[in-house]
């Protein structure tokens, strides 16, 4: 019972970033949830700084600050100096994460549990249940006030992510195959393209809260590239993605949890590494066998 | 103290380890050139993740050997192993599936990366001792580092500067117009094989001083940079080279200033610094000279519509317009035109009328083409042109 939280939080955050991170992938902006993960670091830490305390509400609003700064600066530096979107993203996103870094550093000096560790790995394991003891915790009011917040945050924004996901279902997968077409059918792409960065902002900021950025970095690229491996419908791919995603987050959970005990180690291993490394194998298998592996001329229909 | 870091006055180590990064970012520059060129840059994202696995692999196996873990070359070794493993994915998922290269690129960083960090872990529980300071592999860290690993750094900076040296042609030729290279003879795959490779010898090699989260900004910052101050390959090399030198410079002796300042961040801001001031002054492509273009362009026409509009006895109201004649001396500060301006005035529509006729001849249908309301005639027709094409101004007049 005490992993039932930190597990369901990890699942939540893998189908949050995986369900956005499908159409990025079929839009070729895979990499934008490496940029954000990147960028939202130094809003994290100034809102930590002017607070001076480690709460949700001032760090949330400092990332997403962050975020806006960094898409203000990358489309000033590809306007202004003519620079093609990736190499403008490549400079603003490593200048703002050695910032966020440097912030991050100055902090330390007054001793605040705040470090690059966090950042980069989350601390997934940390967010356990004290109270929810055996199945009937789940009825008892006092018992359930003490989950911790972020499996509430996460799955709001999962619930989220969701609603974007069916209320703008046709839309989208018509502007990801063929934006000309959508633009002559009266809408408008790029709002929607904007729409769902601001969604994947979303979800990545929330899960770099709740579980470090190499999870939101693995689970925006490894199970909607799987699952593209493994379909040619977009309702199946999101489907096998979802699929790949919870089941990463599971295995790669209990593997770090009880994967050394098991080999007789004393020491658990970092679960978000561990469930970026078991996204990575369904990857590699997938690219091994899936049934639509290989490049085809034919169009992929929604 | 700042003065004595930048003028190398903190003693021996600190002195190596500040020309160290400068050579390492001097490399870093002159690489990543190729590779923002042939737009490859992220590639060398994926790899700088991926050395992370290595470097913790090649720690647990000298420890298991019985030696001391932190023998950089030994580090350096692992990371190049598990960077060239990375690339190989990047390559082989790009070639063999339907994924694009920004899937392989973000799949292969997120993997290798939360691989290696489940081996962090491993190390933290398996030898408590010895293991502090692995994490200064992920941002970088000057303080304390000995004289050969400084040394080794320098070496190997300068080794990749020779080789960049060595290799210019081909990469150059390779990054801009693959076609072309192959009909040169070029072997595609060998060149892009070695800008990797140089890729993967600046990450392993700036590792201890950037950590392979920001090395990647060391390959990308000085090329963008650069490239604002020239159109050609060769001088955008070297100015990279000296951009990428520079950063590497300030950051690692900022960092030597204070305990808890980070090299990488350093040095990856200082270049950052070096890439806003190409942006702004920068001449040509920068956006001050850029400005001034526009507004010299802007007072241009004013000037020309302004004096055009004397000439047909047309008041003028435009604020900027009646400042600009005013300065030149065209106008008197009652809005009436000077002597001088109306002979300004009549040259501006004699000018205008030549134009006109030379747009509706065939004949200099070439010389038309400059028309752009602004070039005054002479610059473009020779004296005798003019003349004749006066004659058929006079013919007009007579008819």
């Amino acid at each position: 019972m005490l992993s039932l939280s930190p597990l369901l939080i990890g699942i939540a955050a893998a189908v949050a970033c995986a369900l956005p991170g499908n159409f990025l992938l079929l839009r070729r902006q895979a990499l934008i949830g490496d940029a954000i993960s990147h960028v939202v670091l130094p809003g994290i830490v100034a809102g930590f700084l002017l607070t001076g305390m480690v709460a949700t509400l001032p760090m949330m609003l400092g990332a997403a600050a962050a975020a806006l700064v960094s898409v203000a600066l990358i489309e000033t530096i590809r306007r202004l100096g003519r620079i093609e979107p990736g190499a403008a993203m490549g400079v603003v996103f490593t200048a703002m994460f050695a910032a966020g870094v440097l912030l991050l550093e100055q902090s330390a000096a007054s001793g605040v549990h705040l470090d690059v560790q966090h950042a980069l790995y989350g601390n997934l394991e940390s967010l356990i249940w004290l109270d929810g003891y055996g199945w009937g915790a789940l009825a008892d009011p006092a018992a359930l006030s003490t989950l911790p917040p972020e499996l509430l945050r996460m799955g709001a924004v999962l619930l989220c992510v969701l609603l974007f996901i069916a209320v703008l279902w046709r839309p989208l997968a018509l502007a990801t195959f063929d934006e000309g077409f959508a633009r002559s059918m009266g809408l408008n792409t790029g709002l929607l393209g904007l729409a769902l960065v601001a969604m994947a902002a979303l979800s990545a900021v929330a899960a770099f809260d709740a579980v470090g950025s190499i999870i939101v970095i693995a689970m925006f690229i490894c199970p909607p590239a799987s699952a593209r491996l493994m379909t040619d419908r977009l309702g199946r791919q999101v489907a096998w993605s979802v699929l790949f995603a919870t089941f990463s987050a599971v295995l790669g959970y209990s593997l770090a949890g009880y994967g050394p005990i098991w080999l007789g180690f004393a020491n658990a291993v970092s679960a978000a590494g561990m469930i970026a490394t078991v996204s990575g194998l369904i990857l590699g298998l997938a690219a091994l066998f899936g049934p639509c592996r290989h490049r085809r001329s034919g169009a992929m229909s929604g | 103290m700042i003065w004595d870091a930048l003028g190398l006055q903190l003693g021996y180590n600190a002195t190596l380890v500040t020309l160290g990064a400068a050579m390492l970012g001097m490399g870093a520059g002159a690489t990543g050139t190729y590779l923002y060129l042939g737009k490859r840059a992220l590639v060398s994202d994926a790899i700088s993740h991926a050395t992370l696995p290595g470097v913790v692999l090649g720690f647990i196996a000298m420890v298991v050997m019985g030696g001391e873990g932190r023998f950089l070359p030994g580090l350096m070794l692992g990371a190049a192993l598990s960077a060239g493993l990375g690339l190989l994915a990047v390559t082989w998922l790009t070639a063999r599936t339907r994924l694009h290269e920004d899937a392989a690129i973000g799949a292969v960083l997120s993997v290798f990366f939360g691989f290696g960090v489940v081996l962090l872990t491993v190390v933290q529980v398996m030898d408590t001792g010895r293991q502090a300071g692995l994490e200064t592999f992920l941002l970088g860290a000057t303080a304390g580092m000995l004289r050969n690993e400084a040394l080794t750094i320098a070496l190997g900076g300068a080794v990749i500067l020779l080789l960049v040296r060595l290799l210019h042609r081909p990469m150059i030729l390779v990054a801009f117009d693959p076609e072309y290279a192959v009909g040169q003879g070029m072997r595609l795959r060998a060149v892009d094989l070695a800008m990797m490779g140089l890729a993967l010898g600046i990450t392993v090699t700036g590792l201890k001083v950037v950590g392979l989260v920001l090395i990647v900004a060391l390959l990308i910052i000085p090329p963008v940079a650069a490239r604002f101050w020239s159109e050609r390959a060769e001088i955008v090399v070297i100015i990279a080279g000296l951009i990428g030198g520079a950063a590497g410079y300030f950051g690692a002796a900022l960092s030597a200033t204070a305990p808890d300042l980070p090299t990488g961040p350093l040095i990856v801001l200082s270049a950052f610094v070096l890439f806003v001031l190409s942006l702004l002054l920068a001449p040509g492509r920068g956006v001050l000279a850029a400005a001034l273009r526009h507004m010299r362009f802007q007072r241009r026409v004013h000037l020309r519509q302004g004096l055009l509009a004397l000439a047909s006895g047309q008041p003028v109201y435009e604020p900027l317009t009646l400042r600009l004649l005013r300065r030149a001396g065209f106008l008197r500060p009652d809005g009436v035109a000077t002597d001088a301006g109306h002979a300004m005035a009549a040259r501006a529509r004699l000018d205008e009328r030549r134009w006109q006729t030379l747009r509706s001849d065939p004949q200099f249908e070439a010389a038309a083409a400059r028309y752009d309301g602004l070039t005054p005639l002479e610059e473009v027709l020779t004296a005798d042109q003019i003349a004749a094409l006066d004659r058929g101004l006079g013919l007009a007049g007579l008819r």
